[in-house]
């Protein structure tokens, strides 16, 4: 009996540390899947974030750097610039990402430097305790929007996608999810473009995943997976945003 | 036929294979075994329905399921 699926070699025996019910796990094995089946471990570096998957550098068998808060875009344009052979991706949340990393971000992807940026967003600062992040929706509640979050007074969520979709400078940018098995293999699939076109020199990649937080949205495991497809798909339309090499680019 | 091995030990409980993923709906957590980190573990309850298809592994975050072929 052959195994035909199981742990990847991209990902190291050790046991993560996230909630049950977390996107994170399925994201890490999707991960470790491709550094193999694009035979690129050996020369990848992963910027792991600031938030629950800091501790990334132990889940990935590849080489890993941890920067400040935010940083990874920064982080990853000089590992990439100074060893050009290297892969270079930046693991983010969207605490890390769309809060402290906002300038980071946008001038990684308007300078289209070749990295790929995998940004988890589970709408929440899950670490810290389920505090309201940049891209939780309106009306969610959460540790410190007990009511709700309020237009008038917090503003409106940052769409990361359609933000960087405005910019002429990133040449992939797409939206998945990973609360479904077809879901899952769409984001297989988009990650897997997103290093392909790292390894063939084209530019700034990025692809967005909404992921499940069942602790900080308190919710059960498989409330969260339908919550998210439910409300938070719906807000965040899935898809893709920018794609030049279907112009021939 | 296909053959689904739960790692007891890893799996989480968090029931997301469980919920309207696996086409035949074979899995369940155990209610009555608990494992070393205080989580119900997946089972498969009639491995001759099994397809090998995935899906189950494809939405588990451990990944606590292998499936041999």
């Amino acid at each position: 009996m052959k195994m035909i699926f199981g742990r990847p070699a991209g990902l190291t025996e050790t046991l993560q540390r996230y909630c049950p019910g977390c996107g994170h796990g399925i994201v890490h094995r999707i991960i470790g899947e491709l550094l193999v089946k694009l035979d690129i471990r050996e020369r990848t570096i992963g910027i792991a974030p600031v938030g629950c998957s800091v501790f990334a550098d132990e889940y990935f068998n590849c080489d890993m750097i941890q920067p400040p808060h935010g940083r990874g875009p920064a982080i990853a344009t000089g590992l990439k610039r100074t060893r050009p052979e290297c892969i270079v991706f930046s693991y983010q949340g969207d605490g890390d990402l769309a809060a402290m990393g906002t300038a980071e971000i946008i001038h990684a992807a308007a300078r289209s430097e070749n990295i790929t940026v995998i940004f988890i967003n589970n709408a929440i600062f899950g670490m810290t305790g389920g505090q309201m992040a940049p891209t939780t929706l309106p009306g969610m509640k959460s540790t410190t929007s007990v009511k709700g979050r309020d237009i008038g007074k917090q503003g409106y969520p940052i769409k990361v996608c359609e933000m960087l979709a405005s910019l002429d400078g990133p040449y992939y940018l797409e939206r998945c999810a990973v609360d479904t098995p077809r879901n899952v293999i769409r984001t297989e699939k988009a990650l897997k473009t997103a290093f392909a076109h790292q390894i063939s020199n084209k530019g700034f990649s990025m692809v967005e995943i909404l992921s499940m937080c069942p602790t900080g949205w308190g919710q059960t495991p498989v409330q969260a997976k339908k919550w998210l497809g439910e409300v938070m798909a719906e807000y965040y339309p899935l898809g893709v945003f920018r794609d030049l090499s279907k112009e021939g680019k | 036929m296909p053959e689904v091995k739960i790692l007891e030990e890893v799996c989480k409980g968090c029931g997301l294979c469980c919920d309207n993923v696996c086409p035949e709906n074979i899995l369940i957590l155990i209610p009555d075994r608990i494992n070393s980190n205080g989580y119900h573990p997946a089972m498969v309850t009639d491995m001759k329905k099994c397809t090998g298809c995935g899906y189950c592994f494809k939405v588990c975050p451990e990944p606590a399921i292998e499936i041999y072929k």
